[in-house]
Protein backbone atom coordinates (compact mmCIF):
# COMPACT_ATOMS: atom_id res chain seq x y z
CA UNK A 1 0.00 0.00 0.00
CA UNK A 2 1.30 3.17 -0.94
CA UNK A 3 1.59 5.99 1.96
CA UNK A 4 1.87 9.72 1.00
CA UNK A 5 4.52 10.09 3.79
CA UNK A 6 7.12 7.55 2.21
CA UNK A 7 6.39 9.93 -0.82
CA UNK A 8 6.60 12.88 0.82
CA UNK A 9 10.04 11.92 2.38
CA UNK A 10 11.19 11.19 -1.23
CA UNK A 11 11.71 7.42 -0.97
CA UNK A 12 11.90 6.69 -5.05
CA UNK A 13 9.77 3.23 -4.25
CA UNK A 14 6.72 4.87 -3.16
CA UNK A 15 7.45 8.30 -5.55
CA UNK A 16 7.76 5.44 -9.29
CA UNK A 17 4.85 3.61 -8.14
CA UNK A 18 2.86 6.44 -7.77
CA UNK A 19 3.96 7.87 -11.06
CA UNK A 20 3.19 4.86 -12.39
CA UNK A 21 -0.72 4.29 -11.20
CA UNK A 22 -1.41 8.06 -12.24
CA UNK A 23 0.00 6.84 -15.96
CA UNK A 24 -2.52 3.62 -15.99
CA UNK A 25 -5.21 5.88 -15.21
CA UNK A 26 -5.79 3.96 -11.31
CA UNK A 27 -8.33 6.05 -9.46
CA UNK A 28 -6.36 5.63 -6.61
CA UNK A 29 -3.77 8.04 -7.66
CA UNK A 30 -6.03 10.56 -7.33
CA UNK A 31 -6.60 10.87 -3.61
CA UNK A 32 -2.64 10.60 -3.22
CA UNK A 33 -2.23 13.24 -5.57
CA UNK A 34 -4.61 15.65 -3.85
CA UNK A 35 -2.88 15.46 -0.30
CA UNK A 36 0.41 16.13 -1.86
CA UNK A 37 -0.32 19.23 -3.66
CA UNK A 38 0.23 20.81 -1.09
CA UNK A 39 3.80 20.57 -0.80
CA UNK A 40 4.30 21.27 -4.21
CA UNK A 41 5.83 24.60 -5.79
CA UNK A 42 9.21 24.36 -4.74
CA UNK A 43 11.01 22.85 -7.44
CA UNK A 44 12.22 24.49 -10.86
CA UNK A 45 10.48 22.71 -13.71
CA UNK A 46 13.31 23.20 -17.16
CA UNK A 47 11.93 21.46 -20.35
CA UNK A 48 14.02 20.42 -22.93
CA UNK A 49 13.02 20.05 -26.32
CA UNK A 50 14.10 19.52 -30.04
CA UNK A 51 13.88 17.38 -32.71
CA UNK A 52 15.26 13.64 -32.92
CA UNK A 53 18.63 12.85 -31.76
CA UNK A 54 20.10 16.89 -31.56
CA UNK A 55 21.28 15.43 -28.26
CA UNK A 56 18.83 16.41 -25.73
CA UNK A 57 19.36 13.02 -23.51
CA UNK A 58 22.79 13.44 -23.73
CA UNK A 59 22.40 17.18 -22.73
CA UNK A 60 20.59 16.58 -19.77
CA UNK A 61 23.15 13.83 -18.59
CA UNK A 62 25.63 16.33 -18.54
CA UNK A 63 23.14 18.90 -16.95
CA UNK A 64 22.19 16.49 -13.90
CA UNK A 65 26.51 16.32 -13.49
CA UNK A 66 26.87 20.21 -13.19
CA UNK A 67 23.42 20.65 -10.93
CA UNK A 68 24.85 17.51 -8.78
CA UNK A 69 28.32 19.55 -8.50
CA UNK A 70 25.70 22.10 -6.70
CA UNK A 71 24.10 19.55 -4.53
CA UNK A 72 20.76 19.92 -6.39
CA UNK A 73 18.67 16.62 -6.00
CA UNK A 74 17.43 15.94 -10.04
CA UNK A 75 14.56 14.51 -11.22
CA UNK A 76 13.68 13.40 -15.16
CA UNK A 77 10.80 12.74 -16.67
CA UNK A 78 12.34 11.73 -20.46
CA UNK A 79 9.03 10.98 -22.77
CA UNK A 80 9.57 9.32 -25.79
CA UNK A 81 6.81 7.96 -28.35
CA UNK A 82 4.31 5.79 -28.26
CA UNK A 83 4.19 3.56 -31.76
CA UNK A 84 0.08 4.28 -33.21
CA UNK A 85 0.03 1.44 -34.76
CA UNK A 86 1.57 -1.46 -31.77
CA UNK A 87 1.00 0.89 -28.51
CA UNK A 88 4.47 -0.12 -27.79
CA UNK A 89 7.41 2.24 -27.19
CA UNK A 90 11.06 2.08 -26.57
CA UNK A 91 12.01 4.08 -24.24
CA UNK A 92 15.71 5.14 -25.15
CA UNK A 93 16.56 8.21 -22.96
CA UNK A 94 17.54 7.00 -20.27
CA UNK A 95 20.58 4.76 -21.76
CA UNK A 96 22.31 8.46 -21.98
CA UNK A 97 22.01 9.02 -18.23
CA UNK A 98 22.22 5.88 -16.77
CA UNK A 99 25.81 6.57 -14.74
CA UNK A 100 23.53 9.11 -12.71
CA UNK A 101 21.58 5.29 -11.61
CA UNK A 102 23.11 4.96 -8.89
CA UNK A 103 23.23 8.15 -7.17
CA UNK A 104 20.54 8.76 -4.51
CA UNK A 105 19.47 11.78 -5.57
CA UNK A 106 18.77 11.89 -8.83
CA UNK A 107 15.55 10.17 -10.19
CA UNK A 108 14.85 9.27 -13.69
CA UNK A 109 11.56 8.31 -15.26
CA UNK A 110 11.25 7.08 -18.69
CA UNK A 111 7.67 8.32 -19.93
CA UNK A 112 5.74 6.89 -23.84
CA UNK A 113 3.60 9.40 -24.51
CA UNK A 114 0.65 6.60 -24.72
CA UNK A 115 -2.15 8.56 -25.97
CA UNK A 116 -0.30 12.23 -26.63
CA UNK A 117 1.82 11.12 -29.75
CA UNK A 118 5.28 13.06 -29.48
CA UNK A 119 3.79 15.12 -26.48
CA UNK A 120 2.78 15.58 -23.26
CA UNK A 121 -0.17 14.39 -21.34
CA UNK A 122 -1.76 15.08 -17.81
CA UNK A 123 0.33 12.64 -16.61
CA UNK A 124 3.82 14.18 -17.00
CA UNK A 125 2.29 17.12 -15.61
CA UNK A 126 0.92 15.22 -12.36
CA UNK A 127 4.49 13.52 -12.39
CA UNK A 128 5.96 16.59 -11.90
CA UNK A 129 3.96 17.25 -8.95
CA UNK A 130 5.03 13.92 -7.15
CA UNK A 131 8.76 14.53 -7.99
CA UNK A 132 7.88 17.92 -6.45
CA UNK A 133 6.69 16.79 -3.92
CA UNK A 134 9.45 14.41 -3.28
CA UNK A 135 11.21 16.99 -2.87
CA UNK A 136 13.52 17.63 -6.01
CA UNK A 137 14.75 20.67 -6.50
CA UNK A 138 14.91 20.42 -10.26
CA UNK A 139 12.55 19.05 -12.48
CA UNK A 140 14.23 18.27 -15.94
CA UNK A 141 11.35 16.99 -19.02
CA UNK A 142 12.76 15.91 -21.95
CA UNK A 143 10.60 15.67 -25.27
CA UNK A 144 10.21 15.70 -28.78
CA UNK A 145 8.17 18.94 -29.48
CA UNK A 146 6.02 18.10 -31.81
CA UNK A 147 2.59 16.63 -32.77
CA UNK A 148 -0.63 16.83 -30.93
CA UNK A 149 -0.33 16.99 -26.82
CA UNK A 150 -2.55 18.05 -23.81
CA UNK A 151 0.22 20.04 -22.56
CA UNK A 152 3.08 21.76 -24.89
CA UNK A 153 6.45 22.04 -22.65
CA UNK A 154 5.96 25.90 -22.49
CA UNK A 155 2.86 25.30 -20.28
CA UNK A 156 4.54 22.70 -17.92
CA UNK A 157 7.76 23.80 -17.85
CA UNK A 158 9.06 27.03 -15.83
CA UNK A 159 11.92 27.59 -18.57
CA UNK A 160 12.51 26.05 -22.09
CA UNK A 161 15.39 25.40 -23.41
CA UNK A 162 15.00 24.74 -27.06
CA UNK A 163 18.09 22.44 -28.44
CA UNK A 164 19.09 22.43 -32.10
CA UNK A 165 22.39 21.10 -34.00
CA UNK A 166 24.43 23.20 -36.92
CA UNK A 167 23.12 23.25 -40.25
CA UNK A 168 22.26 25.97 -42.61
CA UNK A 169 18.45 26.36 -42.67
CA UNK A 170 18.06 25.09 -39.21
CA UNK A 171 17.09 28.44 -37.83
CA UNK A 172 14.61 28.97 -40.77
CA UNK A 173 12.54 25.15 -39.43
CA UNK A 174 12.70 26.59 -35.53
CA UNK A 175 10.81 29.72 -36.49
CA UNK A 176 8.50 28.06 -39.18
CA UNK A 177 7.53 25.17 -36.13
CA UNK A 178 6.61 28.18 -34.15
CA UNK A 179 8.97 26.80 -31.15
CA UNK A 180 10.95 30.63 -31.18
CA UNK A 181 8.38 32.47 -29.31
CA UNK A 182 8.19 29.60 -26.52
CA UNK A 183 11.97 29.21 -25.82
CA UNK A 184 13.86 30.95 -23.51
CA UNK A 185 17.13 29.45 -23.80
CA UNK A 186 18.68 28.15 -27.35
CA UNK A 187 20.88 25.65 -27.17
CA UNK A 188 23.27 24.81 -30.28
CA UNK A 189 24.69 21.32 -29.57
CA UNK A 190 26.96 19.62 -31.03
CA UNK A 191 28.93 22.16 -31.66
CA UNK A 192 32.00 20.39 -32.70
CA UNK A 193 30.36 20.14 -36.08
CA UNK A 194 30.62 22.20 -39.20
CA UNK A 195 28.65 25.07 -39.04
CA UNK A 196 28.33 26.01 -35.68
CA UNK A 197 28.87 29.33 -35.45
CA UNK A 198 26.78 30.36 -38.00
CA UNK A 199 23.82 28.37 -36.97
CA UNK A 200 24.82 30.33 -33.38
CA UNK A 201 24.70 33.74 -35.31
CA UNK A 202 21.69 32.69 -37.14
CA UNK A 203 19.66 31.96 -33.96
CA UNK A 204 20.31 35.20 -32.36
CA UNK A 205 19.44 36.88 -35.39
CA UNK A 206 15.82 35.57 -35.06
CA UNK A 207 16.01 36.10 -31.62
CA UNK A 208 17.24 40.07 -31.65
CA UNK A 209 14.20 40.17 -34.64
CA UNK A 210 11.62 38.41 -32.16
CA UNK A 211 12.59 40.65 -29.37
CA UNK A 212 12.51 44.46 -31.43
CA UNK A 213 8.64 43.13 -32.00
CA UNK A 214 8.60 42.64 -28.55
CA UNK A 215 10.11 46.19 -27.73
CA UNK A 216 8.03 47.67 -30.92
CA UNK A 217 4.89 46.69 -29.16
CA UNK A 218 6.18 48.52 -25.31
CA UNK A 219 5.87 52.00 -25.10
CA UNK A 220 7.77 54.67 -23.98
CA UNK A 221 10.74 53.50 -26.44
CA UNK A 222 14.41 53.58 -25.40
CA UNK A 223 13.59 51.66 -22.26
CA UNK A 224 14.19 48.15 -21.52
CA UNK A 225 11.24 45.85 -23.01
CA UNK A 226 8.13 45.76 -20.08
CA UNK A 227 5.49 43.43 -19.80
CA UNK A 228 2.10 44.51 -19.64
CA UNK A 229 2.33 44.90 -15.56
CA UNK A 230 5.66 46.96 -16.24
CA UNK A 231 7.95 44.28 -15.20
CA UNK A 232 11.42 43.85 -17.18
CA UNK A 233 11.43 40.78 -19.56
CA UNK A 234 13.89 37.76 -19.83
CA UNK A 235 15.67 38.32 -22.66
CA UNK A 236 16.55 34.74 -24.23
CA UNK A 237 19.90 33.40 -24.79
CA UNK A 238 21.79 31.47 -27.09
CA UNK A 239 24.20 29.22 -25.61
CA UNK A 240 26.82 26.50 -28.01
CA UNK A 241 27.44 23.58 -26.23
CA UNK A 242 29.15 19.85 -27.06
CA UNK A 243 26.99 17.70 -25.04
CA UNK A 244 29.77 14.77 -25.56
CA UNK A 245 31.98 16.30 -23.73
CA UNK A 246 30.69 18.36 -21.73
CA UNK A 247 31.68 21.96 -23.24
CA UNK A 248 29.49 24.86 -23.26
CA UNK A 249 27.55 22.94 -19.95
CA UNK A 250 28.42 24.67 -17.38
CA UNK A 251 27.20 27.89 -18.82
CA UNK A 252 23.81 26.68 -19.38
CA UNK A 253 23.53 25.38 -16.23
CA UNK A 254 24.16 29.00 -14.60
CA UNK A 255 22.02 30.26 -17.50
CA UNK A 256 19.34 28.41 -16.27
CA UNK A 257 19.74 29.03 -12.32
CA UNK A 258 19.92 32.93 -13.79
CA UNK A 259 16.94 32.36 -15.27
CA UNK A 260 15.10 31.39 -12.20
CA UNK A 261 16.77 34.21 -10.25
CA UNK A 262 15.31 36.45 -12.92
CA UNK A 263 11.93 35.26 -12.25
CA UNK A 264 11.64 35.19 -9.26
CA UNK A 265 13.45 38.56 -8.64
CA UNK A 266 10.48 40.54 -10.87
CA UNK A 267 7.70 38.31 -9.36
CA UNK A 268 7.62 36.43 -13.33
CA UNK A 269 7.70 33.18 -11.59
CA UNK A 270 4.53 33.54 -9.80
CA UNK A 271 2.50 35.10 -12.46
CA UNK A 272 4.03 32.36 -14.89
CA UNK A 273 2.76 29.33 -12.18
CA UNK A 274 -0.53 30.94 -11.90
CA UNK A 275 -1.40 30.44 -15.83
CA UNK A 276 -0.09 26.99 -15.85
CA UNK A 277 -2.21 26.44 -12.92
CA UNK A 278 -5.40 27.92 -14.72
CA UNK A 279 -4.36 25.63 -17.61
CA UNK A 280 -3.97 22.49 -15.51
CA UNK A 281 -7.55 23.20 -13.97
CA UNK A 282 -9.49 23.56 -17.42
CA UNK A 283 -7.46 20.73 -18.57
CA UNK A 284 -8.80 18.52 -15.62
CA UNK A 285 -11.82 20.08 -15.69
CA UNK A 286 -12.36 18.95 -19.53
CA UNK A 287 -11.03 15.59 -18.56
CA UNK A 288 -13.43 15.44 -15.70
CA UNK A 289 -16.71 15.97 -17.64
CA UNK A 290 -15.61 13.61 -20.73
CA UNK A 291 -14.84 10.74 -17.90
CA UNK A 292 -18.65 11.76 -17.10
CA UNK A 293 -20.02 12.08 -20.43
CA UNK A 294 -18.45 9.06 -21.63
CA UNK A 295 -19.91 6.54 -18.48
CA UNK A 296 -23.32 8.61 -19.57
CA UNK A 297 -22.87 7.16 -23.35
CA UNK A 298 -22.31 3.45 -21.72
CA UNK A 299 -25.40 3.98 -19.85
CA UNK A 300 -28.25 6.05 -20.60
CA UNK A 301 -31.41 5.57 -22.20
CA UNK A 302 -31.27 8.43 -23.87
CA UNK A 303 -28.22 7.07 -26.21
CA UNK A 304 -29.99 4.07 -26.56
CA UNK A 305 -33.57 4.87 -27.72
CA UNK A 306 -31.64 7.37 -30.19
CA UNK A 307 -29.25 4.99 -31.60
CA UNK A 308 -32.58 2.78 -32.22
CA UNK A 309 -34.31 5.54 -33.83
CA UNK A 310 -31.25 6.15 -36.50
CA UNK A 311 -31.12 2.64 -37.45
CA UNK A 312 -35.13 2.28 -37.75
CA UNK A 313 -34.76 5.90 -40.25
CA UNK A 314 -37.14 7.80 -37.72
CA UNK A 315 -34.64 10.40 -37.46
CA UNK A 316 -31.21 11.58 -38.44
CA UNK A 317 -27.75 11.28 -36.20
CA UNK A 318 -27.16 14.80 -35.85
CA UNK A 319 -31.26 15.34 -34.78
CA UNK A 320 -30.75 12.86 -32.18
CA UNK A 321 -27.95 14.25 -30.98
CA UNK A 322 -28.81 17.68 -30.29
CA UNK A 323 -32.46 15.47 -29.04
CA UNK A 324 -30.10 13.58 -26.24
CA UNK A 325 -27.81 16.40 -25.32
CA UNK A 326 -30.69 19.03 -24.78
CA UNK A 327 -32.84 16.20 -23.09
CA UNK A 328 -29.37 16.13 -20.52
CA UNK A 329 -26.90 17.89 -20.01
CA UNK A 330 -27.78 20.72 -22.62
CA UNK A 331 -30.16 22.93 -20.35
CA UNK A 332 -28.04 22.73 -17.45
CA UNK A 333 -24.68 24.00 -19.47
CA UNK A 334 -26.71 26.99 -20.42
CA UNK A 335 -27.16 28.69 -16.88
CA UNK B 1 -6.21 5.05 -26.96
CA UNK B 2 -6.21 2.12 -24.55
CA UNK B 3 -4.08 3.19 -21.93
CA UNK B 4 -4.54 0.54 -18.86
CA UNK B 5 -2.55 -2.93 -18.61
CA UNK B 6 0.41 -1.67 -20.50
CA UNK B 7 3.66 -3.73 -19.33
CA UNK B 8 6.71 -1.96 -18.64
CA UNK B 9 9.95 -4.10 -19.27
CA UNK B 10 12.85 -3.07 -18.40
CA UNK B 11 15.74 -4.89 -20.41
CA UNK B 12 19.02 -5.53 -18.49
CA UNK B 13 22.53 -6.64 -19.51
CA UNK B 14 24.78 -7.14 -15.98
CA UNK B 15 28.14 -8.14 -15.98
CA UNK B 16 31.01 -7.58 -18.75
CA UNK B 17 29.03 -8.94 -21.78
CA UNK B 18 30.86 -7.52 -24.82
CA UNK B 19 27.82 -6.58 -27.41
CA UNK B 20 24.27 -5.96 -27.10
CA UNK B 21 23.19 -6.48 -30.32
CA UNK B 22 20.70 -9.37 -29.77
CA UNK B 23 19.32 -7.15 -26.43
CA UNK B 24 18.33 -4.26 -28.73
CA UNK B 25 16.68 -7.07 -31.13
CA UNK B 26 14.66 -8.44 -28.28
CA UNK B 27 13.42 -4.64 -27.31
CA UNK B 28 12.25 -4.05 -30.77
CA UNK B 29 10.45 -7.22 -31.05
CA UNK B 30 8.77 -6.31 -27.42
CA UNK B 31 7.86 -2.80 -28.70
CA UNK B 32 6.45 -4.07 -31.51
CA UNK B 33 4.39 -6.65 -29.46
CA UNK B 34 2.82 -3.62 -27.05
CA UNK B 35 5.21 -3.24 -24.62
CA UNK B 36 6.95 -0.43 -23.16
CA UNK B 37 10.54 -1.21 -22.79
CA UNK B 38 13.53 0.34 -20.88
CA UNK B 39 16.90 -0.29 -22.16
CA UNK B 40 19.57 0.39 -19.43
CA UNK B 41 22.68 -0.49 -21.83
CA UNK B 42 25.81 -2.49 -21.62
CA UNK B 43 27.77 -3.34 -18.33
CA UNK B 44 25.06 -2.84 -15.74
CA UNK B 45 25.23 -3.54 -11.86
CA UNK B 46 23.01 -5.23 -9.97
CA UNK B 47 22.52 -1.90 -7.75
CA UNK B 48 22.19 -0.25 -10.99
CA UNK B 49 19.66 -2.54 -12.09
CA UNK B 50 17.28 -2.24 -9.02
CA UNK B 51 17.69 1.06 -9.14
CA UNK B 52 16.12 1.43 -12.15
CA UNK B 53 13.71 -0.86 -12.17
CA UNK B 54 12.26 1.37 -8.77
CA UNK B 55 12.10 3.99 -10.48
CA UNK B 56 11.24 2.95 -13.86
CA UNK B 57 8.48 1.33 -11.70
CA UNK B 58 8.65 -1.75 -14.26
CA UNK B 59 6.42 -5.45 -14.16
CA UNK B 60 9.21 -7.27 -15.57
CA UNK B 61 13.13 -7.40 -15.44
CA UNK B 62 14.44 -9.17 -18.40
CA UNK B 63 18.28 -10.20 -17.93
CA UNK B 64 19.96 -11.05 -20.97
CA UNK B 65 23.16 -12.92 -19.58
CA UNK B 66 26.03 -14.51 -22.37
CA UNK B 67 28.88 -14.97 -19.62
CA UNK B 68 28.21 -18.21 -17.99
CA UNK B 69 27.16 -16.14 -14.50
CA UNK B 70 23.45 -16.60 -14.82
CA UNK B 71 23.18 -18.68 -11.68
CA UNK B 72 25.27 -16.45 -9.16
CA UNK B 73 23.58 -13.48 -10.65
CA UNK B 74 19.91 -14.24 -10.54
CA UNK B 75 20.20 -15.50 -6.90
CA UNK B 76 21.84 -11.94 -6.03
CA UNK B 77 19.76 -10.08 -8.01
CA UNK B 78 16.39 -11.73 -6.38
CA UNK B 79 18.02 -11.38 -3.43
CA UNK B 80 18.24 -7.53 -3.58
CA UNK B 81 15.17 -7.00 -5.41
CA UNK B 82 13.09 -8.98 -1.94
CA UNK B 83 15.70 -6.29 0.11
CA UNK B 84 13.93 -3.76 -1.94
CA UNK B 85 10.28 -3.74 -1.69
CA UNK B 86 10.05 -5.63 -5.34
CA UNK B 87 9.48 -8.79 -4.68
CA UNK B 88 6.32 -8.51 -7.02
CA UNK B 89 8.60 -7.75 -10.17
CA UNK B 90 8.87 -10.47 -12.56
CA UNK B 91 12.18 -11.87 -13.49
CA UNK B 92 13.42 -13.35 -17.13
CA UNK B 93 16.44 -14.81 -17.66
CA UNK B 94 18.07 -14.90 -21.31
CA UNK B 95 20.80 -15.53 -23.13
CA UNK B 96 23.44 -18.69 -23.30
CA UNK B 97 21.57 -20.45 -20.29
CA UNK B 98 22.07 -24.50 -20.46
CA UNK B 99 18.92 -26.59 -20.50
CA UNK B 100 20.24 -28.50 -16.69
CA UNK B 101 20.07 -25.07 -15.27
CA UNK B 102 16.68 -23.92 -16.35
CA UNK B 103 14.62 -26.25 -13.28
CA UNK B 104 17.58 -24.55 -10.67
CA UNK B 105 17.05 -21.12 -12.15
CA UNK B 106 12.89 -21.33 -11.89
CA UNK B 107 13.17 -22.74 -8.15
CA UNK B 108 15.67 -19.62 -7.50
CA UNK B 109 12.37 -17.47 -8.69
CA UNK B 110 12.76 -16.90 -12.23
CA UNK B 111 9.17 -16.94 -13.90
CA UNK B 112 10.57 -17.36 -17.74
CA UNK B 113 14.27 -18.67 -18.87
CA UNK B 114 15.26 -18.29 -22.88
CA UNK B 115 17.81 -19.75 -23.72
CA UNK B 116 20.19 -19.10 -27.01
CA UNK B 117 17.57 -19.82 -30.13
CA UNK B 118 14.18 -19.04 -28.37
CA UNK B 119 11.81 -17.23 -31.22
CA UNK B 120 10.95 -13.49 -30.70
CA UNK B 121 7.73 -14.43 -30.60
CA UNK B 122 8.10 -17.16 -27.64
CA UNK B 123 9.67 -14.46 -25.86
CA UNK B 124 6.84 -11.75 -25.98
CA UNK B 125 3.89 -14.38 -25.51
CA UNK B 126 5.51 -15.68 -22.80
CA UNK B 127 6.38 -12.53 -20.92
CA UNK B 128 3.01 -11.37 -21.56
CA UNK B 129 1.94 -14.79 -19.84
CA UNK B 130 2.98 -13.58 -16.84
CA UNK B 131 0.05 -10.91 -16.50
CA UNK B 132 -2.45 -13.36 -17.55
N1 LIG C 1 29.22 15.19 -32.23
C1 LIG C 1 28.36 15.27 -31.21
N2 LIG C 1 27.47 14.29 -31.00
C2 LIG C 1 26.59 14.40 -29.96
C3 LIG C 1 26.61 15.52 -29.10
N3 LIG C 1 25.63 15.37 -28.18
C4 LIG C 1 25.03 14.19 -28.45
N4 LIG C 1 25.61 13.60 -29.52
C5 LIG C 1 25.24 12.30 -30.13
O1 LIG C 1 24.01 12.43 -30.79
C6 LIG C 1 23.28 11.21 -30.72
C7 LIG C 1 21.88 11.45 -30.18
O2 LIG C 1 21.98 11.87 -28.84
P1 LIG C 1 20.76 11.81 -27.82
O3 LIG C 1 21.20 12.47 -26.57
O4 LIG C 1 20.22 10.46 -27.73
O5 LIG C 1 19.72 12.73 -28.61
P2 LIG C 1 18.18 13.02 -28.26
O6 LIG C 1 17.89 14.38 -28.76
O7 LIG C 1 17.94 12.75 -26.82
O8 LIG C 1 17.47 11.92 -29.16
P3 LIG C 1 15.94 11.45 -29.06
O9 LIG C 1 15.59 11.29 -27.63
O10 LIG C 1 15.93 10.17 -29.81
O11 LIG C 1 15.14 12.52 -29.74
C8 LIG C 1 24.11 10.29 -29.86
O12 LIG C 1 24.84 9.42 -30.67
C9 LIG C 1 25.01 11.22 -29.10
O13 LIG C 1 26.20 10.60 -28.71
C10 LIG C 1 27.58 16.55 -29.35
O14 LIG C 1 27.66 17.59 -28.67
N5 LIG C 1 28.41 16.38 -30.42
MG1 LIG D 1 16.55 11.45 -25.95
Amino acid sequence: MLKIDDIRSGSHLAGARLIRLIEDNEPSAIELLKSLYANTGKAFIIGITGSPGVGKSTLIDALIFQFRELSKKVAVIAVDPTSPYTGGAILGDRLRMQRHATDPDVFIRSMASRGQTGGLSRAAKDATTVLDAMGFDIIIIETVGAGQAQFDIASLAHCVGIVSIPSSGDGIQAVKAGILETGDIFIVNKSDTPDADLSFIELCGMLEMRQSREFLRTLPPGLPPKTDNGHPTWQPKVLKTIAQDGTGIKELTHTFLSYLDFMKKNNLLKSKQKTQEKLYFKTLLKDLILEKINGFMDESKYVETALNDIQLNITDPISAAQHVVNKTIGHKIKE
Amino acid sequence: METKNKIRVLIAKPGLDGHDKGAKIVCLALRDAGFEVIYSGLHQSLDQIIRTATQEAVDVIGLSIMSGAHLPISEKLIAMMNKNGLGDIKLTVGGVIPNRDIPTLKEMGVAQVFPGGTSFDKITTGMKLLFK
